[in-house]
């Protein structure tokens, strides 16, 4: 497509020595054995057909708008001697690749695929193992990152990078990547209108994934799972979470998602499920959850304090350990229709709503805040016994934190 | 001792009351894995059960026999036996029939379920073992007891309290105690604290083993990386087992004294 502008541009601009973009083929019998080789003899928007084979190469830029097409998965060899393809030309489409042995540095990123400062850009079908950074995303935008998959071998944090980074980058799209074990499955900083759908995001080392300083995102889709420390949303505007699966972020600094300083985002449908924290929450505001499904959490949601009209709308919160924490006060946040699995209460006109509230914070998880040791005393007779007695009448735990209308039936 | 060990079993064997309680297991067993096919999951329910349940018919069961095999003891008594013979063999004969019911219970329909074919079998083993301790213990308290106490209903009356101590007291002094100096360090004394309590370590050994045990964040670490090493579960499996012979000594010595 890219191919045909570049025709007409130059059929209409009549300079063009080519009429036809050319393909270059690179293989080990052929007249152009290297990549490097092939982008300096390639003219803008030619293909370079990468045949099967090993190439030992690194720091290949793409200068000029080209097409690198691999034929049967070729695999560039970066031998950790650095960075292996550079973009920094507009309209690049990188397609059918196996790239392993990036780099590692502690004083440079070191990326597999870097884009820097470039436009229309199309990664996709690349796989990458063995890497420091995987696709380096750099002041770069209206770009596609499609269908890779990136399987890392991250043992310390320090010391090695992320799957799928963007920096200063707008209008990008990252589709259907498979990101494992590296640092952060996919990392966001100053990057707005960024969609990201449909990716799985497993096995990394810190978050599976991770914003900063980013507004204006959407992704939905996504599938997270046994990431270090789940998924971390942070410092960011206006981002839509809808219909990712956050599940078995288990350990003692885990979270299902982690939302920090988070103003006007839409949570919707969800499903935490496994996880020790679903949601963790600190000081985030205007913030609309529904149609989630929380189960078999440690916590469901923990509210660190410093949230403001947060709303809890038609969520489904199913055998929980704890359904809700919360060390504040409730502030002008609200739980409205949600199904709670512990829910004992009856419905006696059957309108499907309960007649009496339903209150989420035990009087356990409100010890637990005030002191995180007494912890050791979960699932014991005695909690039950205090749990049950303030249920009953609440004194300790803030009586208007409650549902007034829990749903009788879980929803869907 | 063999011979009244094996007169006390084969009497509780085909008492009642140890088929009421091997019913409760079994039909206990077979309805938590009816409703849920999940046998760890299983395991988890069962450990709030055993833990609570366990220690009290231990206690009540173990003061009940002893008081109604009374006259059988003092016509023993007569007969050219050591005394510590014929207590510690009644005391086994119940702690192990008592055992045998919970083994037998839980163990029939998980094995149906397919214990053998899943993960959860270690888990369920602990389980197990833990059960039996508390039985062993929780008798040989019940017995101490009421070798103590002429008085039945003084008896019976110590021993629900001391099941109500250790099940749900114990526990309200030591949440006390952690709220108070929640301004100190309090991680080597919530682990010495679960030391001391039969039943809180035997809940701690559980929940640690479970996958659960992420939620005890900090706290959790620090006594998952005590119990979690072999060291840690032998100290524990050392505690309860010191808990076992302890009070066995105490009645053997006790019924060498006592004047009937």
């Amino acid at each position: 497509m890219k191919c045909s502008d570049g025709i007409f541009a130059l059929f209409f601009l009549l300079l063009g020595n080519h009429l036809w973009c050319q393909t270059i083929e690179i293989c080990k019998s052929c007249a152009v054995t290297t990549i490097r080789e092939g982008v300096a003899q390639a003219s803008d928007f030619d293909t370079l057909l990468i045949k099967k084979g090993t190439y030992k190469e690194f720091n290949i830029k793409v200068d000029k708008p080209l097409t690198l097409l691999g034929e049967d998965y070729p695999v560039i060899d970066g031998d950790d001697k650095g960075e292996i393809i550079t973009i920094v030309s507009d309209s690049v489409t990188v397609d059918g690749l196996f790239i392993i042995n990036v780099g590692t540095s502690y004083t440079a990123d070191y990326a597999a695929i870097r884009v820097v400062e470039s436009e229309n850009f199309l990664i996709q079908n690349v796989v990458l193992e063995k890497l420091f950074f995987g696709i380096y995303l750099e002041k770069s935008k209206n770009g596609r990152v499609y269908h890779n998959k990136i399987i890392g071998d991250a043992v310390d944090e320090y010391n090695s990078g992320n799957g799928i980074q963007l920096w200063y980058s707008k209008n990008v799209t990252v589709e259907r990547n498979i990101v494992q074990h590296v640092r952060d499955g996919i990392y966001l900083e100053f990057s707005d209108n960024i969609t990201i759908h449909n990716n799985i995001s497993s096995n990394n080392l810190r978050y599976g994934l991770h914003f900063m300083f980013s507004n204006d995102d959407i992704y939905t889709e996504n599938i997270f799972e046994n990431n270090g420390a789940g998924v971390a949303v942070m410092f960011s505007k206006k981002i839509k979470m809808q219909g990712n699966t956050f599940r078995k972020n288990w350990g003692t600094a885990s979270f299902g998602m982690l939302l920090k300083e988070i103003n006007d985002a839409e949570i919707n449908g969800n499903t935490f499920e496994e996880n020790t924290v679903g949601i963790n929450i600190e000081g985030s505001n205007r913030i609309e959850y529904k149609n989630n499904d929380f189960v078999k959490n440690g916590w469901a949601i923990k509210v660190r304090g410093a949230c403001y009209t947060n709303s809890f709308v038609n969520n489904n919160f199913l055998y929980n350990s704890f359904d809700i924490s919360y060390n504040s006060n409730l502030n002008d946040n609200k739980f409205e229709r949600n199904y709670w699995s512990g829910y004992t209460g009856y419905d006696l006109d059957k309108n499907g709503i309960g007649d009496i509230p339903y209150r989420p914070v035990k009087l356990f998880s409100y010890v637990v805040n005030r002191t995180p040791e007494t912890i050791v005393l979960l699932r014991s007779l005695f909690m039950d016994i205090i749990d049950f007695s303030e249920r009953v009448s609440p004194i300790f735990t803030p009586d208007n934190l409650l549902d007034a209308n829990p749903l009788i039936k879980p929803l869907r | 001792m063999f011979k009244i060990l094996k007169y006390s079993f084969y009497d509780l064997i085909r008492s009642r009351w140890s088929y009421v309680y091997f019913l409760f297991y079994l039909a206990l067993g077979f309805v938590l894995l009816f409703l849920n096919n999940d046998l760890s999951k299983a395991v988890i329910t069962l450990m709030n059960v055993i833990i609570v349940l366990v220690p009290l018919i231990g206690t009540i069961f173990g003061v009940m026999y002893f008081y109604s095999s009374k006259e059988f003891t003092e016509l023993l008594l007569a007969q050219p036996l050591k005394r510590s013979t014929i207590f510690l063999g009644q005391y086994f004969g119940v702690a192990g029939s008592l055992t045998l019911s919970l083994a037998l219970g839980l163990g029939i329909p998980f094995v149906l379920y397919g214990l053998f074919r899943s993960e959860a079998i270690w888990n369920f083993s602990l389980l197990l073992i833990i059960g039996s301790f508390l039985t062993f213990i929780f008798t040989a308290l019940a017995f101490n007891i009421a070798i103590s106490n002429e008085n039945k209903i003084k008896g019976f009356g110590y021993a629900v309290l001391l099941w109500l101590f250790l099940a749900v007291i114990y526990d309200g002094f030591f949440l006390l105690s952690l709220i108070v100096f929640e301004e100190y360090p309090l991680d080597s004394f919530s682990l010495a604290a679960t030391m001391f309590n039969p039943i809180d370590l035997s809940r701690t050994l559980i929940l640690l083993k479970l996958d659960i045990s992420a939620l005890l964040g900090y706290t959790g670490a620090v006594f998952k990386q005590f119990f979690g090493t072999n060291l840690g579960l032998t100290v524990a499996m050392g505690v309860l087992l010191f808990w076992t012979i302890l009070p066995v000594f105490r009645l053997a010595y006790k019924s060498k004294k006592k004047d009937f």
